[in-house]
């Protein structure tokens, strides 16, 4: 999506509407090599894209792909639904937690395998964001990002303090996915990156199927509208304080898998990787990129995740650079590098050729092509 | 839930449950919790300032509360004391170096404010940016302020350096109330009064309300409200730093860079418990919440001070979301 970044809000992004163009078969046979690419990239390790010897370049794809799957749940709940949750590391940590106690010997709760743990961290996570949704989202947004800073402090201070929750020695030995390589030795380890970068790649275009249809549907066009102005949504019916729980405990349970996919990758969870910074960067990689349009957020975590590996002389700095790049991008492109378009009308493409009388050229994807208009007050 | 089961069980065998203590020291508590509360109350004043003009959460609150402290901390090292020992001063002598950490600590805290206001938000103000856009502004600010303190002073918090060893200087129902609590908890009360005069009975303290209760027609009646702005984000930092300074005196180990962070967001939970846009408001839920932690430290344990802080803000947000006092910096008040 180059060059979707250079066009200016408002002007046709060329990528954008060659791709909206293609049949539904075309955008597959693009489509197809590009994820197979995707697949494979850590097995090739292409010289310039490789972060070694600085850092294992699987392990680094898997980080890049934690942060896109994170970047993707979160951007459901700021992106679509426009609310400003902070204390996403919370509902990570939970899911890790989640994974930790039920797989890892030093947790006193019965085991269980790691593939069924991944779904249970799901729902426990979503939970939480719905016992953390119920007070806030009543409020005003600006409310709802503070209690949700608090929230990641004190999900943080909780393993802090809980015994069986084991503060600084943390949990030994989280599970991993079933599977051994031909030497008996077990396929998904955390020193080898490519079985859990496969996953990891797996449940994302998987949950990118799922929220990109949660999109195109009546829930999706709720959200937007809440986003857009929460007063008139209620006032056209649209039951916002609903729709804002559904976005909240969906980004949650998606924060939850990451955290639980994190846990088994490193074989260890303890209480110091939650800290609320790390929120912030989550957050980073959803702005850059652009909030609300998937492609956008997923090129978001690539740089936020990957560019601190690649260039390992700026990951000191990493915090300060995100900081001011949300400085600087909300002074000149507060929409993120690819902002989002409006994608109310699900048939809108297609109502409009008819209308041109060009006939019904049947387009995958149902956007406008008309971009967001830049908002102004 | 399974979990949920077990973990509570586990949880309430782990939270001390002390009434005992609680009776026992609770005098002690109320002092503490006093001077902990101004604290609270004078940053509190500051996210109230703000939120009621510009209604805007400022998140780089806290960072413009550190830096007060680090500012306290170099004038103390400024002036050649160092970590360690407690020098033996004479009372004027004393009351002069305190006196000038408070207010190179009052200034670097007003100047961050001022600097941020004019670096981050007036350039968003100008292009009339969404809501959103702020609030992001304020976070990516508030980590840029971070990161400097990280990058050019290091993760670890500078060591305590003390001007005057805090000795009891009188007790109050066996509550022993020391020199340092004693500095905190009458200068600060100056401090409101002096702020709480300012706002309801000075010609910029009714331009502050006059923009905070309607911006369009307070410029319209020839209301500066870029001065005013910048005058708000100004007494904000000056208190900031204030309170600052306090807490070091308090807490002599408290310059770290993320030390600004958990103290910002009680902070916040304090003006939003008095009621945020009120700046009475603040001043009870900064003393409110400093007194509820102590007692709440004594009952649980000190672990959990944190917690009941912010176990106490979601209680607030489900049952008066608006406060105490309701939210009314605006309120017409001739």
């Amino acid at each position: 999506m180059t060059e979707g970044t250079k066009t200016a809000v408002g002007k046709r992004r060329p990528l954008g509407e060659w791709w909206n163009n293609l049949s539904r078969v075309q955008q597959w046979g693009v489509l197809i090599p590009l994820v197979a690419l995707v697949y494979l990239l850590p097995v090739l390790n292409p010289p310039i894209l490789s972060t070694e010897p600085g850092y294992d370049f699987p392990i680094a794809m898997f980080e890049v792909a934690r942060y896109a799957l994170v970047a993707i749940g979160l951007n459901v709940v700021v992106g679509q639904a426009g609310l400003l949750d902070l204390g996403y590391i919370g509902f990570f940590a939970i899911g890790a937690y989640v994974a930790a106690l039920f797989t890892s010997p030093d947790s006193s709760l019965s085991k269980l395998p790691f593939l069924v743990v991944l779904p249970i961290a799901m729902v426990v996570t979503m939970i939480f964001g719905v016992i953390l949704g119920t007070p806030t989202l009543r409020l005003r947004g600006d409310y709802l990002a503070i209690v949700t800073l608090g929230f990641g402090e004190i999900v943080r201070l909780l393993a802090d303090n809980i015994d069986p929750l084991r503060g600084n020695r943390g949990f030994q030995e989280v599970g991993h996915p079933p599977g051994t390589n031909a030497d008996g030795s077990s396929l998904f380890n955390n020193t080898n990156g490519i079985p859990w970068y496969w996953l990891c790649v797996t449940i994302i275009i998987l949950i990118l199927f799922l929220v990109g249809n949660l999109e195109r549907s009546r829930v999706g066009r709720a959200w937007v509208a809440i986003r857009d102005d929460e007063d008139a949504a209620e006032i056209m019916g649209v039951p916002t304080f609903k729709f804002k729980i559904w976005a909240f405990a969906g980004g949650a349970a998606i924060g939850g898998l990451s955290g639980a996919l994190y846990a088994g990758q490193l074989g260890f969870v303890n209480n110091q990787k939650f800290d609320v910074v790390t929120s912030m960067l989550f957050l980073a990689a959803v702005i850059l990129g652009g909030s609300g349009n998937k492609v956008g957020v997923l090129v978001g975590a690539i740089v936020v995740a990957y560019v601190p590996l690649r260039f390992l002389v700026i990951a000191d700095y990493k915090y300060l650079i995100f900081g001011l790049a949300l400085i600087i991008l909300m002074i000149f492109r507060p929409g993120g590098l690819l902002g989002a378009r409006q994608r109310l009308l699900t048939y809108g493409r297609q109502a409009y050729q008819r209308l041109l009388g060009k006939g019904e050229q049947i387009s995958s994807d149902g956007a406008m092509v008309t971009d967001e208009p830049e908002r102004s007050h | 839930m399974l979990i949920h089961h077990e973990l509570t069980t586990h949880v309430l065998a782990d939270i001390k449950f002390d009434p005992g203590a609680f009776v026992d020291q609770f005098w002690q508590n109320t002092v503490d919790g006093l001077s902990q509360g101004s604290i609270y109350a004078l940053v509190a004043l500051g996210y109230t300032l703000v939120y009621g003009v510009l209604k805007l959460i400022n998140f780089a609150h806290s960072e413009v509360f550190i830096y007060g402290a680090y500012a306290t901390w170099f004038t103390f090292y400024g002036l050649g004391f160092r970590p360690g020992s407690t020098p033996d001063l004479p009372v004027f002598e004393l009351i002069g170096f305190l006196l000038l950490a408070l207010v190179v600590s009052m200034l670097v805290s007003g100047g961050t404010a001022v600097v941020l206001e004019r670096v981050a938000y007036r350039p968003l103000r100008k292009r009339g940016a969404p809501r959103l856009a702020f609030l992001i502004t304020a976070i990516g600010a508030s980590f840029v302020l971070q990161q400097i303190l990280f990058l050019t002073r290091g993760g670890n918090a500078e060591r305590s350096i003390r001007l005057m060893k805090p000795e009891a200087q009188f007790t109050i129902f066996g509550a022993e109330i020391t020199n340092v609590t004693l500095i905190i908890i009458i200068a600060s009360v100056v401090l409101m009064v002096f702020a709480d005069v300012f706002v309801n009975r000075t010609k910029f303290g009714r331009g502050i309300r006059a923009v905070a209760q309607d911006p369009d027609t307070a410029t319209l009646m020839g209301v500066n409200k870029e001065r005013i702005i910048i005058l708000t984000f100004l007494i904000g930092g000056l208190l900031a730093g204030a309170a600052a300074f306090f807490y070091m005196i308090k807490n002599p180990q408290g310059a770290s860079y993320q030390g600004g962070f958990i103290l910002g967001i009680k902070a916040f939970t304090a003006a939003v418990l008095g009621g945020i846009g009120n700046l009475r408001g603040a001043l009870l839920g900064g003393i409110l919440l400093g007194l509820v932690e102590n007692y709440g430290q004594a009952f649980f344990g000190g672990n959990w001070r944190d917690v009941v802080a912010f176990v106490l803000l979601v209680l607030i947000l489900m049952f008066r979301p608006t406060g105490i006092l309701g939210e009314s910096l605006g309120k017409a008040r001739v």
